[in-house]
C-alpha cells in the first residue's frame, strides 16, 4: 500500500550521514537502506513522516516535517481541538 | 475494574486481578504479572475494539515483573494502554524479564510517540521513578520500535545511561527477537496493514460516525417529507436506509478492501464505494423518480462514504500529514458542496 507520490518532506544530508543504520531500525516502511558507509533512501513515497529516523539519528542527518496523517486530527487542529491529534476526541487513536 | 488509580505513589498496584505474585528487589516489591490473557482480559480486548471504555483501559505506570527475573534480565518498555500492555505480557510468557510501562495518558505505543507522551523524558522518568538502577545491573532497555518517533536513543543514553534496543514492531515476534540476539529481521520492522488489521478497526470506525450518519439521515427524511401534496412520512424508512448503507459503505466496505480500491487518495477509494453503492440503489429504484432526485443521491452518498474514507487516513498504518493535508485541500470542499447540492436535489426533486 502507498500513499500520495512526492509529498513527504523528508530529507537526508548524505554529507553528514555516517552510516549507522539507525534509521533502518526505526523506519516502519523500508524508506532507507544501507550502501556501504551511507544511507539512502529507497522509498521515498513510502515515507509517512512519523519522524523515528530523525529522533534517532545521532548526528542530524535526517529532516521530516513530522504530523500525523489523520483528517480528524488535521480538522480537530484547524476547528482548535487541542492539536492535530485524532486521539483527543474519542478518536481512532486509543 | 481496571480504571482504579493509585492513591499515594507511582507504585503499580498489586491488587490488580493479572497481578499473580510479587518479587522481592533492593527497591522493594515489583507486582509480578499472569502472562497468560483471562476471559476478563479478552472481554476487555472485545470492548475497546468497540469503543467501549476505549478511553479509560489503563494499566498504573511504573515497574512489573514477568516469570522470576533476576538483576540480568531485559527491560521491556511498554505504553500504559492495556491493550498494549496485554499484548506485550502474553508475549513473554515463558520469558523471565521486567516490564516498564509507560504513563502514555492510556495511548497505545504508537500513537503516544507521535503525541510525545512516549517519549525521552517519560522514559528517563520511569527509570529514575522506578529506581531501575537498583533492580538492574545491565543498562539496556528493550523500546518497541513504534515508540520511535517519541524516543531518542541518544538522550536515553546521555541522560540516565540506559542504551535503547529497538524491539520489533508486533509484540508476538519479540521471542523470535530474542533468540536472534536481539536482533529484528527487516519483516520485524515493517509495519502490516492486513485484512485482518482493517476488519478489527471496522467496529470503532461504524460506532464513531454513528451519530454524523444518524444526523444526515434524521435531517434528509424531515426534509424529504415535504412534497407539493403535504406531508409524507413514507419516504423516512428509504431514506435512512440510504444513509445508512453509506455509512456501512464508508466505515466497513472501504477498510475492507483498502489495497484494492483503485486510486492512492483514500478520497478517491471512497467515491468509487459510493458510486457502485448508488448504482445498485439506482437499478433498484431506490434514488427516486426524478433526475434531480437521482442526481441528488448520488451527491449525498459520494460525499458521506468520500469523507467517511479520507477519515479513515488517521486510521492506516502509511499516510503522511503532508498527503492528507494535500488530500484535504481538493477533497473537502467538492464534499461539502456535494452534501449541500445533494440535499437540495433530493428535498426538490423529491417535492
Amino acid at each position: 500500500m502507498k500513499y500520495l507520490k512526492n509529498v513527504a518532506t523528508l530529507k537526508l544530508d548524505t554529507e553528514k550521514c555516517i552510516g549507522c543504520g539507525i534509521c533502518l531500525s526505526v523506519c516502519p516502511h523500508k524508506v532507507f537502506d544501507l550502501n556501504p558507509g551511507k544511507v539512502e533512501i529507497i522509498d521515498f513515497d513510502a515515507c509517512m513522516e512519523c519522524g523515528a529516523c530523525m529522533m534517532n539519528c545521532p548526528v542530524e542527518a535526517l529532516y521530516v516535517k513530522t504530523g500525523v496523517g489523520c483528517a480528524s486530527g488535521i480538522i480537530n487542529g484547524i476547528l482548535g481541538g487541542g492539536g492535530e491529534c485524532c486521539c483527543d476526541k474519542g478518536g481512532i487513536c486509543a | 475494574m481496571l480504571e482504579e488509580k493509585t492513591c499515594c505513589c507511582s507504585r503499580p498496584a498489586l491488587n490488580e486481578d493479572w497481578v499473580i505474585g510479587n518479587v522481592e528487589t533492593p527497591a522493594g516489591v515489583i507486582p509480578q504479572v499472569r502472562t497468560l490473557l483471562t476471559k476478563k482480559d479478552k472481554v476487555g480486548a472485545i470492548k475497546v475494539r468497540c469503543a467501549i471504555g476505549r478511553n479509560n483501559y489503563i494499566v498504573t505506570p511504573g515497574l512489573y515483573a514477568a516469570g522470576s527475573p533476576t538483576d540480568e534480565s531485559m527491560v521491556f518498555v511498554s505504553a500504559n494502554y492495556k491493550l498494549s500492555f496485554d499484548h506485550l505480557r502474553r508475549a513473554l510468557d515463558g520469558i523471565d524479564c521486567w516490564i516498564l510501562v509507560l504513563d502514555t495518558k492510556g495511548v497505545n505505543v504508537w500513537c503516544a510517540a507521535g503525541k510525545r507522551t512516549f517519549s525521552t523524558d517519560e522514559i528517563i522518568n520511569q527509570v529514575i521513578e522506578t529506581e531501575l538502577l537498583r533492580i538492574v545491573s545491565h543498562h539496556k532497555l528493550i523500546v518497541p520500535q513504534l515508540g520511535a518517533p517519541g524516543v531518542s536513543a541518544v538522550n536515553v543514553r546521555k541522560e540516565c545511561g540506559f542504551s535503547v534496543i529497538y524491539g520489533p514492531v508486533r509484540a508476538n515476534d519479540i521471542p523470535a527477537f530474542i533468540n536472534a540476539d536481539f536482533k529484528a529481521t527487516p519483516e520485524m520492522r515493517k509495519v502490516q496493514f492486513t485484512l485482518r488489521d482493517r476488519i478489527a478497526v471496522i467496529p470503532v470506525e461504524l460506532v464513531i460516525w454513528f451519530k454524523q450518519a444518524l444526523g444526515i439521515a434524521v435531517v434528509l427524511s424531515l426534509l424529504s417529507g415535504i412534497t407539493h401534496d403535504g406531508y409524507t412520512f413514507t419516504v423516512m424508512p428509504k431514506v435512512f436506509g440510504m444513509v445508512f448503507a453509506g455509512w456501512l459503505t464508508g466505515g466497513a466496505i472501504v477498510p475492507a478492501l483498502l489495497p484494492w480500491l483503485p486510486g492512492r487518495s483514500f478520497a478517491i477509494k471512497g467515491l468509487w464505494c459510493a458510486i457502485i453503492l448508488w448504482g445498485i440503489f439506482f437499478i433498484s429504484k431506490l434514488t427516486g423518480s426524478t433526475m434531480l432526485e437521482n442526481s441528488g443521491w448520488l451527491l449525498m452518498l459520494s460525499a458521506i462514504v468520500s469523507f467517511m474514507s479520507l477519515n479513515f487516513t488517521g486510521t492506516s498504518t502509511y499516510t503522511s500529514m503532508s498527503g492528507v493535508k494535500k488530500e484535504m485541500k481538493i477533497a473537502m470542499p467538492i464534499q461539502i458542496a456535494a452534501v449541500i447540492a445533494g440535499l437540495i436535489f433530493i428535498v426538490w426533486g423529491g417535492f
